[in-house]
Formats: structure tokens, C-alpha cells, sequence
């Protein structure tokens, strides 16, 4: 096949779908069995330093958050991360946990640009590599079919495939020029979820976002969930499972786990806190305070729900109304 | 007449470029509100589609994001990334609307850095999904709130999203579809389309009291003219009472 141009982007994590296959078969258990555990344990024996790192959200949606705040406080440093994000990047960046960023989209949606990220990268501390929303996803996607890359018709003729690590090729079938984007194998995974079951069965309400492709592009997975319930609730609706147990390492129960952000159908975002958060993370002092309040100042995810109050996590529950 | 604030305007522009019976990617803020607005009035059959996987929601309240609930309430499909932008690369979304915060002649936009690439004088949030909207969508339209020279530039910082690249046959030439787009601009002084020949940027309606030659002095590159340049249509008293009432009654985005 005709190489007609390639991205100058680093390749942070390269593709390998044999050795994928290898650690799949080694360490993804084909029985099941119960990896229910504490956040401290599940990050302590799944996140390494110098790991690729990746999230899955949209927005503040059903963000990871109680589990990146765990990842902060062991200090898992060195982190390469797969950057669809916004509060639990900001705190990783801010953190100074990250060393490079495949980034697609950094920033807060309505109420703007990331500071964090800004002080980041503006300052030269964090590498950067560029690829479109779809993009990262299709390389998810070719990671979790266990091939070496997907072609797609986005990116070209553009800067972010310049600075990205795809490639232009000719295609041998039709002779038109296709965008190859390389496998995404991530070390670990982190994914909020409505339900699971302690084998690792989970649950999805709503739309699923990314989080088919990524826990199946995960050599780790950690899932924290809302509700742990019974395998037999799972079994009444085996078309919501989103992510069966043979992808799973561990299952941790953080209920509210993505607050200050929202799940769909339970709970809203928490506006007051992540509206102070933002104006905070202007100013690196104060967003050293905010870390250290929120998640050096807590042992577990416990404390921190006890830090917010139950009477503050009551509201956001009764605002989720109808939708 | 009733008196209304300029991003009134904008949305209620935007509303009006969105079809009955089509399909529109719309991301955060007056696409948004524009979608709203589209559905209460002329196009209630208007299916509005979210990157992360909400088809054909009835947007009853704002959404405050492109993945929270309200994005998906009754819509006839709740997937995710994969299926809607597959849906876009294999030809189904007629209309994309996109932001920025710099646009060229050829409709090409940049959110990702401002200066260098790295490090970056101003590092913007990157794609996202706009590359792929930019790259797959029949018809682009850009929503720009801040009609300047800084903003509609000869040269961008970083060409993030594809508009005509470098002109007529570029895109093509580049490997993308064929015969997609940028379409529209809206901007808080008026309405560009894109001459069909050159591909480049021209000025079909303005403003009530926005003479011509504020767009060009406030446009960087050489902007075409269209021959009969028409004053475009004001929000109507009802469009107002809906954005004001029903839409965005928190003022969130106006």
C-alpha cells in the first residue's frame, strides 16, 4: 500500500494487536469471578506509573471522577492519556501526573477553554498529539476488532492530521486516498457506569458514548458503578450490558461517582461547585487548594461524598426530574 | 418592532437555515438554541443528531452539553459516537454547525491553537467532533459571534476543520467527498454563502443597519459581495417570546 503522507505527531502508544491478543488471553479471565474491590485497591493494582491512561465521558457526564481522583492520590505519575475530557483531565493535568495527550477535545463545553490544560501545554510541560472526536474513537474501535489499523475520510488535508500520527494512504480496492488511523490500546481504562454486577457485567442508561469501543481497547479496566446489583437484574436485560464481565479487572461502587458531573436519568450536574471549581482554576494556588480539599484532603470516595453533604447530593438527585 | 440583542439575531438566523424533515449535527450552544427554536416553528420535523450519540431528540430544555440527557429525551435513537459520525462519513447528515475561533476564505476553521503549534500561545480545545462534521456533513454552517479581523483571517494559526482548503478541487484532491461543504456563515454582522466558482467566502444579507462596509473592514481576507446584497430578516415577536419564555429562560447562552 502507497504511504502519500504522514502525520509528524508522536505516536505515544503503538498499535500491537498480537501481543493485545496475548494479554487478553493471559490475563482476562474467562470465568467469572467477583472483582468487586475498594477504589484504593483497584488502583493499586491496575494503574501503573507510566501508563496510557483513558476516560470515558461526554462532558460531564458519567465521568470516572471518583476513580481519577483515586489515580491522583496514589500520585500515578508519568500518565499518557487519550484526551476526550474536562473535569477529571483538568485534574490530572493539574496534578502533574501527565506527560503527553493524544487530545481530541479539552475544554468545559459552555463555559469554555480549559485553564489547566492551558498552563499545560502553553507551558511545554505536557506533549500533545492531535486527532478529531471520531478519530479516537475509530482507534478504540480497531484496538477492541484487534487489528493493527481502521481507515476513515476525516482529518484530511488538514493541520489536525498533520499533527496527528495517521496516515494518508492509497487504498488497494477503490485507488482513493483514506485517512489510516493506528490501534488504541489503552494500558488501563476508567468507565463510570449505572449498574454492574460483581463479575463485571455493566449497565448503561441513555447513550453510551464511547464506552462500548474503550472497554473493549482496554488491557485493564476499572468500572466503578452507581448500583451494585445482583447478576440475575442483569440477566432480565442482557441488551443493556454494554460491557460484559470477560472486560473487567475490577468493580468498584461509588455512588454519585461522577459528581460534581451528571448521570443520565439519576442525577444532575453539580453547577455551584463546578462553576467555583472554574473560576478557581485561573489561579494555580487555588487549584492546588481545590486538590488539596477535594482529593488529597479525603481518604476514600466515602469522605468525599461526606465533604459535598447528603444534603447537596439530595438535590441533585430531585433535579434530574423527567429528564 | 420589537428591540432584541444581537445573538437573538444569530439564533434566530440559524434556526431559519435549518430544514424541515432534515438532519442536523449540532453541538453546544446556539446551534443549540437554534434547533430549539427551528423546532417550535418552521421545522418541527427537524432531526437534530449529538456527537455522542442522541438522534432525533425534541429538545424541550436546553441540553447543556452534546451528551446530557435532554439531548436524547424522546429522540428515536440513544447510541453512541460510532453510529452518528458513521452515519455522517457514509453521506446521512445533510447540515453541520460549527464554531470557531478564527475562519478563512474557504470556510476552513481552527480551534486548536492560537501561534504555534507547540508550545501554543493560546492552546484551544482541539477538534473534537468538528473535523469529522467539517469532513462528512453536506452543508457546513459556521456560527461566529465576534465578526473581526482577528477572527476572519487571511491566514489561520492552525487549519483544524476543513472548509475549501486552498480552493475549488482541494478537498477532493485531499482524498475528502466530493460535492460537501462549507455553506453558510453567520455572524453578528450577517450572512455569507460561498461563491460557487472560487469557493470563497461572499456576503448575501446583512444586518438592519449594517452597511456593507462594516463586514469588509472588519474581515481580514477579501470578501466577495453577492450583486444584491438584502437586509436579512429580523427574529419576530414570536421566535422572541419562545427564546426568552421557553428556550433559554436562565439567559445561559443569550
Amino acid at each position: 500500500m502507497n504511504v502519500l503522507e504522514s502525520g509528524v505527531g508522536e505516536l505515544f502508544q503503538r498499535p500491537d494487536p498480537h501481543g493485545f491478543r496475548d494479554y487478553v488471553h493471559k490475563h482476562k479471565s474467562q470465568a467469572m469471578t467477583d472483582k468487586l474491590m475498594t477504589e484504593q485497591e483497584a488502583v493499586r493494582r491496575f494503574v501503573a506509573d507510566g501508563d496510557y491512561l483513558g476516560t470515558e465521558l461526554y462532558g460531564t457526564v458519567r465521568g470516572p471522577m471518583s476513580l481519577a481522583r483515586e489515580v491522583i492520590r496514589q500520585g500515578r505519575k508519568h500518565l499518557r492519556l487519550a484526551g476526550q475530557g474536562i473535569h477529571e483531565i483538568d485534574l490530572l493535568l493539574a496534578a502533574d501526573l501527565v506527560d503527553t495527550l493524544d487530545i481530541t477535545y479539552v475544554a468545559w463545553e459552555v463555559y469554555g477553554i480549559s485553564k489547566i490544560l492551558r498552563r499545560a501545554v502553553e507551558s511545554g510541560r505536557v506533549k500533545t498529539t492531535e486527532w478529531s472526536n471520531a478519530a479516537i474513537t475509530w482507534r478504540f474501535k480497531a484496538a477492541s476488532m484487534g487489528i493493527p489499523f481502521i481507515p476513515c475520510q476525516s482529518m484530511m488535508g488538514t493541520d489536525t492530521f498533520k499533527r496527528s500520527a495517521a496516515k494518508v494512504v492509497e487504498d488497494p480496492f477503490t485507488g482513493m486516498k483514506t485517512c489510516l488511523l493506528p490501534a488504541l490500546a489503552l494500558d488501563v481504562g476508567l468507565i463510570h457506569v449505572h449498574r454492574a454486577d460483581k463479575f463485571g457485567n455493566c449497565q448503561i442508561d441513555g447513550i453510551s458514548g464511547f464506552g462500548f469501543e474503550m472497554a473493549r481497547a482496554s488491557k485493564k479496566l476499572i468500572i466503578s458503578a452507581e448500583e451494585i446489583v445482583d447478576t440475575d437484574e442483569i440477566r432480565r436485560n442482557p441488551d443493556r450490558t454494554i460491557i460484559p464481565y470477560y472486560l473487567v479487572d475490577a468493580v468498584v461502587h461509588a455512588p454519585f461517582g461522577s459528581h460534581p458531573g451528571e448521570m443520565c436519568y439519576d442525577y444532575w450536574r453539580d453547577e455551584e461547585h463546578l462553576k467555583t471549581f472554574l473560576e478557581e482554576s485561573a489561579d494555580p494556588a487555588k487549584t492546588k487548594a481545590y486538590l488539596d480539599k477535594y482529593v488529597y484532603g479525603v481518604k476514600n470516595h466515602d469522605e468525599y461524598l461526606k465533604l459535598i453533604g447528603q444534603e447537596r447530593l439530595d438535590t441533585l438527585k430531585s433535579k434530574i426530574g423527567g429528564h | 418592532m420589537a428591540e432584541f440583542s444581537i445573538r437573538e439575531q444569530i439564533i434566530c438566523t440559524a434556526a431559519h437555515l435549518m430544514a424541515d424533515g432534515s438532519t442536523a449535527f449540532v453541538g453546544t450552544g446556539i446551534p443549540m438554541l437554534a434547533g430549539m427554536l427551528a423546532q417550535r416553528t418552521h421545522a418541527p420535523n427537524l432531526v437534530v443528531i449529538f456527537e455522542f450519540g442522541g438522534t432525533g431528540a425534541q429538545l424541550t430544555k436546553l441540553p447543556h452539553g452534546v451528551g446530557d440527557s435532554r439531548t436524547f429525551y424522546r429522540a428515536v435513537a440513544a447510541s453512541g459516537i460510532c453510529d452518528v459520525m458513521e452515519a455522517a462519513q457514509r453521506g446521512f447528515v445533510e447540515y453541520g454547525f460549527l464554531g470557531a475561533a478564527q475562519i478563512d476564505m474557504y470556510g476552513n476553521l481552527n480551534t486548536t491553537v492560537i501561534g504555534n503549534y507547540w508550545p501554543p500561545k493560546v492552546r484551544l480545545p482541539g477538534s473534537g467532533g468538528a473535523n469529522d462534521i467539517g469532513s462528512n456533513c453536506w452543508k457546513v454552517i459556521s456560527i461566529m459571534g465576534q465578526h473581526t479581523s482577528k477572527v476572519f483571517v487571511k491566514k489561520l494559526d492552525f487549519l483544524t476543520t476543513p472548509g475549501y482548503l486552498s480552493g475549488p478541487g482541494a478537498r477532493e484532491a485531499a482524498g475528502l467527498a466530493p460535492n460537501c461543504g462549507p455553506y453558510r456563515v453567520v455572524s453578528n454582522l450577517g450572512i455569507m454563502g460561498y461563491d460557487e466558482q472560487s469557493k470563497r467566502m461572499t456576503l448575501l444579507e446583512t444586518y438592519a443597519g449594517i452597511p456593507v462596509e462594516e463586514v469588509l473592514k472588519n474581515t481580514e481576507f477579501e470578501m466577495l459581495v453577492a450583486p444584491d446584497v438584502r437586509t436579512a430578516s429580523a427574529p419576530s415577536a414570536l421566535e422572541l417570546k419562545f427564546l426568552r419564555e421557553d428556550i433559554d429562560p436562565d439567559k445561559l447562552y443569550r
